[in-house]
């Protein structure tokens, strides 16, 4: 492939170069969690050895040092996500805690009784959870979008699910059970005709194409660093700014303030109203490097490696016999997920540990989408930027492995 | 196969996870409790007719991987007219079995339950391979909850 070179892109990962179980580790569960390049791990290693100092607070120079590094990081997501302003990025722990802060701060403070969120049937946990609790605080409805057989929207479904009562619609730019790209823009678009706000789960998504939030038009979009090759333990919230601007804080403490007295607290302005008490320096600095990684090999590039090898993956997995992929939506990401025969995943999966092969089996954390489908569990190989047909066809030969142990 | 898949799938957990035995529900059951393992979905129930403190007949459902419904399988199979103490201390066995291995063990009195023995080289299994033995022990004590792996 011009200007991608899978080979050089692997040199970059330490961790895939050694044997696991007697095997040359093959790693296909990228969407739990990605592996991180040197450039990354340095960057991390630099920091504590050279920057490390608490930010906004000291006079002294590794202070400065330590918050140029942390505002230099948002400026650099907000060049990755083509957001107006780097305001509008709000450092946390992930993707979770980045949908947590919008229910418990926007939703707190617009969702009441007999209002709704709109959700959809591929959410994972982390784009359901928060919003039944919220439901549960404020008696507020939860309504869902339904999937179709294929793993795609039901779009013919949306504008009547879309009433005058719907507060918010929280819907994932890519499925992490099924690999299903859904249309934020379009749904984005009828929401805002309509008036309601949309918060865009990206976790899965800003690891595999180019993700611009203004194009999208969306008012919230979460992700976590650790999914796009970054440092567990940070992801970002971003939120248009007249979103963010009229917002309670989400947590309380040091750095969210302007001025703290015993009788009253001035909460200090956007970003740093959302982020109380020492932020992850280092982990800020870890998603700026992955972010400059991926941006040196091109999310473009990237995007065609992703999708050459889901068209490899998809044809070998098929040739498999007895293996039914679940979620073929017209729209995918490089996520597999699939069944072989009656054998549950788990055992698919403890016989292709012992191959080396690292894939992920169970309900993904999303076990709406596996009561659809009338599965207990799928097997789900997810590959990565660093992934190869190699990878691909020691997972075809694994299952056939399988196949023989349950023959 | 490698000799460690090979003890952990043996001829006879394939054949129970394949063919279990007593998979239904015990008519006129007087005890009765679910499994669930929250990480992996997995989820069963067992019914029982005690006769006293013996366990008169006993039957499970559900779904898991091949290892939690060939454990349930002999389980129901081990238990069939023992005594609660009885079960109880096979419980015991069992799970020392799965968690450390044979050694120590009294092979002899697990019986067949012996071939759950390859589950303790694959520490992520265990819990399959012990729900249906704490949804047993859940059904004896008469707790109407269901039980968790977590």
């Amino acid at each position: 492939m011009s200007g991608f070179d899978v080979r050089k892109v692997r040199a970059d990962f330490p961790i895939l170069h050694q044997e696991v179980r007697g095997r040359p580790l093959v790693y296909l569960d990228s969407a739990a969690t990605a592996q991180k390049p040197q450039a990354v791990i340095d960057a991390i290693v630099r920091f504590y050895q050279h920057d490390n100092a608490n930010v906004h607070r000291g006079v002294h120079v590794l202070s400065e040092r330590a918050t140029e590094a942390y505002e230099g990081a948002r400026e650099t997501v907000r060049r990755f996500i083509n957001a107006r302003d780097a305001k509008e990025i709000i450092f946390v722990r992930g993707t979770t805690e980045a949908i947590n802060l919008v229910a418990q701060t926007y939703g707190r403070k617009h969702i009441g009784a007999g209002d709704e969120i709109l959700i959809t049937h591929i959410e994972h946990h982390a784009n359901i959870v928060p919003w039944r609790m919220l439901c549960e605080q404020t008696g507020a409805v939860l309504k869902v979008i339904p999937v179709d057989e294929r793993g795609e929207l039901q779009l013919d479904a949306v504008d009547a699910l879309m009433t005058e009562r719907t507060r918010i619609l929280a819907v994932t730019h890519v499925s992490n059970a099924l690999g299903t790209v859904t249309p934020v823009k379009e749904l984005t678009r009828r929401a805002h005709a309509k008036g309601i706000p949309v918060l865009v789960d990206g976790a899965q998504a800003v690891t595999h194409f180019p993700v611009d939030v203004q194009d999208l038009g969306c008012d919230f979009y979460a992700f976590s660093g650790h999914k796009m090759f970054g440092p567990t333990g940070i992801g970002v919230l971003y939120g248009r700014m007249e979103r963010l601007e009229p917002l309670p804080p989400y947590q309380g403490g040091g750095d969210m303030i302007l001025s703290v007295t015993m009788e009253k607290v001035t909460y200090n302005r956007v970003p740093h109203r959302f982020e109380a008490g020492t932020p992850d320096l280092a982990g800020a600095v870890g998603l700026a490097a992955a972010i400059r990684y991926l941006e040196a090999l091109g999310m473009d590039a990237v995007a065609a490696h992703d999708q050459q090898l889901l068209a490899y993956a998809t044809k070998a997995l098929e040739s498999v016999p007895g293996l039914r992929i679940i979620g073929q939506a017209r729209e995918k990401s490089a996520v597999l997920s699939f069944l072989l025969d009656d054998i549950h995943p788990h055992d698919v999966g403890t016989i292709l540990d012992r191959e080396g092969i690292c894939i992920r089996t169970g309900h993904h954390c999303a076990q709406p989408v596996m009561q659809y489908f009338k599965v207990p569990a799928t097997s789900r190989a997810s590959l990565a930027l660093y992934n190869t047909t190699e990878d691909v066809d020691a997972l075809v030969r694994g299952l056939h492995k399988v196949l023989e142990v349950f023959k | 196969m490698s000799s460690d898949l090979s003890d952990l799938y043996q001829e006879v957990v394939l054949e129970h996870s394949k063919r279990p035995r007593n998979y239904r529900v015990v008519e006129g059951h007087d005890h009765q409790a679910a499994g669930y393992n929250p990480l992996c979905g997995d989820q069963l129930s067992v019914t029982m007719k005690m006769d006293g403190d013996v366990i008169r007949d006993i039957g499970f459902q559900g779904q898991g991987c091949a290892i939690s419904k060939a454990s349930a399988s002999l389980m129901t199979a081990a238990v069939k007219d023992k005594t609660r103490a009885e079960a109880e201390a096979l419980f015991e066995r069992v799970h020392k079995l799965v968690t450390e291995g044979p050694e120590g063990v009294d092979m002899d009195a697990l019986g067949k339950l012996a071939v759950l023995s390859g589950v303790s080289e694959f520490p992520a299994r265990v819990k399959c391979a012990s729900l249906a033995w704490h949804t047993l022990r859940a059904a004896l004590e008469g707790r109407g909850e269901a039980v968790s792996t977590e």
